[in-house]
């Protein structure tokens, strides 16, 4: 798949002197869904806002559908819609002017049609007549995704997309981004919802202190840094583990009634045909057992704090 | 060139005028005409004439003026200043469009909105004294050009501002003051010879001066020089305004 955004040495150092990137390099391919993690402070609307045009870059290149972000600002510009973190809307304009208005700004002509399928898509149809301050939040937010899409965009930007926005409608607005997708839209996702990631994302980056950490495919990023955990639940509670076990790291639970088992998959060995065999001999029994793998949250969590 | 973005741009704060418009147009027309009745009718009975016209239609070109001034700076602050504030700047700077194009679409809102209150004002001012305008094409060259430059002006208070406090404090502090003293009620040939040198600094006379020789072919300082100093305070705020985009002042981090 070719790139369609190429972030080459891409450095930030703002005026105070606090460096948000440092020589971040990064490719977003033709019609993924990437999902940018990390912590508050980490970059990621930095470098969000540099690809838009937003921010000047220090240091370094970006192109976007093979235009410069610099030199050919129009080119590259078009190709980009942007759904900013914060809630910035207009007050007293209606959803329809609002949303025209982005389009016109984008340098695209006239398209009722357009307006009105964006804005049926964002559930957002029966409130195009309304001034933007009478609506809820959620719908604000809405609205933006729809000023983002208004001059059809082919990649996608959506920093923290679905916060402050409820469960139901969180899903609904997964179904448009996905449909996006479809549709061959690029899109470019921060959140601090991980579940979202894992729900939504083709491919993960994790940036941390303005320094991308990893970028990996979700299902391998799963598979490589997973752990699983083993649960034993024992026949009769016990009260202390005995030494010859001790080796496993094992964790007491639920007053003696379960033991935990945590193992690496990337490892050699999982220790689990040991483990069982090491409980056979010390004559602790067990009447059923379960695996869980561990969720992107944990891999997210154990990256930055590693980084 | 994006001439969809600057019609946008163009029509959406037209659109603000419209909406506004209580505060926009029939605001400063209740004012002007309240200047009229204190300074023409209550002082002007006073004063017979100045330089052969009378004191009531001598203030008119000033008048008008004092209202194009105030009105462009506050219109192209607003216009520029208020994205600011609430952040959809974000998607002015993030659109593929030039900053000349920006400048158009606000400069050029702001600057025909104030045109057009002065043609109201001309037109409120024709039902309390006779007018006659001399050079009607200098005159509307005079107007576009005092809006124009001033708009220029209002969007680098906007940009500059960073509070609704800075936004008032130029148009307050300055602008006003300079328009009071700057000939809109009296020729500076009635000011003392001391207070004439120092009125002949102030930008404002040279604007005013000009504009009411287009009416009334009377005038404090010479059409050429006042021509001349418009068009000096206009290419000094087009300076300002492209040094401010290249280094992203107040706009991009």
């Amino acid at each position: 798949m070719s790139s369609i955004i190429s972030v080459a040495n891409l450095s930030k150092t703002y005026g105070s002197g606090f460096k948000a990137l440092k020589n971040v390099n990064l490719d977003i391919k033709r019609g993924e869904i990437f999902a940018l993690l990390g912590p508050n402070g980490a970059g990621k609307t930095t470098l969000i806002s540099i690809i838009c045009g937003i921010a000047n870059p220090s240091e370094g290149k970006v192109l976007v559908g093979g235009e410069d972000i610099q030199t050919s600002y129009r080119k590259a510009r078009s190709l980009i819609g942007l759904v900013p973190q914060e809630l910035h809307t207009d007050a007293f304009e209606s959803v329809w002017a609002t949303v025209s208005f982005s389009r016109g700004l984008f340098g695209k002509p006239k398209n009722p049609d357009h307006i009105e399928k964006v804005l049926k898509d964002l559930s957002l149809w029966d409130k195009k007549d309304n001034k933007i301050i009478t609506l809820s939040g959620g719908m604000k937010r809405r609205v933006m995704i729809a000023k983002a899409l208004s001059h059809e965009p082919q990649i996608l930007f959506l920093d923290e997309p679905t916060a402050g926005v409820d469960v139901e409608l969180r899903k609904g607005m997964w179904e448009v981004v996905r449909g996006l997708q479809q549709s061959g839209v690029t899109i470019i996702l921060t959140t601090h919802y991980i579940e979202e990631a894992e729900e939504m994302a083709d491919r993960i980056g994790v940036i941390n202190k303005g320094e991308i950490v990893l970028v990996e495919d979700k299902t391998t990023l799963m598979q490589k840094l997973g752990k699983k955990r083993l649960t034993l639940h024992l026949q009769g509670k016990i009260a202390s583990l005995p030494d010859s076990l001790a080796h496993y790291e094992l964790e007491l639970c639920d007053a003696g009634a379960t033991l935990v088992y945590d193992y690496d998959t990337k490892g050699e060995r999982t220790g689990i045909t040991s483990l069982l065999g090491d409980l056979r001999t010390a004559g602790i029994r067990f009447n059923d057992l379960d695996t869980t793998q561990s969720s992107l949250e944990d891999i997210f969590v154990d990256l930055v704090r590693t980084s | 060139m994006n001439h969809r973005a600057i019609r946008a741009i163009y029509l959406f704060e037209m659109a603000r005028t419209w909406r506004t418009l209580l505060q926009s147009i029939v605001s400063p027309v209740v004012s002007t005409s309240l200047y009229f009745v204190v300074f023409g009718a209550a002082i002007g009975s006073r004063i017979s004439q100045v330089e052969g016209v009378s004191y009531g239609t001598f203030i008119v070109p000033g008048l008008i003026m004092l209202s194009v001034l105030t009105q462009s700076i506050a219109n192209a602050s607003f216009g520029i200043y208020f994205p600011k504030f609430t952040g959809t700047i974000y998607e002015i700077l993030s659109a593929p469009i030039s900053y000349f194009e920006i400048v158009l679409g606000y400069v050029g809102a702001a600057a025909t909105k104030s045109i057009i209150l002065g043609l109201i004002i001309l037109a409120t001012a024709g039902l309390f004294v006779p007018l006659h305008i001399h050079h009607p094409v200098w005159m509307l060259a005079f107007l576009v050009l005092t809006a124009v430059t001033f708009s220029l002006f209002g969007f680098i208070i906007g940009i500059w501002a960073d509070g609704f406090e800075k936004l008032q404090m130029i148009p307050m502090l300055v602008v006003t003051p300079l328009t009071f003293l700057g000939g809109s009620f009296y020729s500076i040939d009635m000011l003392p010879a001391g207070w004439r040198t120092v009125a002949l600094l102030n930008p404002v006379v040279y604007l005013i001066s000009g504009f009411r020789w287009s009416f009334y072919e009377i005038a404090d300082v010479s059409v050429s020089v006042s021509i001349g100093m418009t068009l000096a305070f206009l290419v000094i705020c087009l300076v300002v305004i492209w040094w401010i985009f290249r280094t992203g002042y107040r706009l991009k981090n």
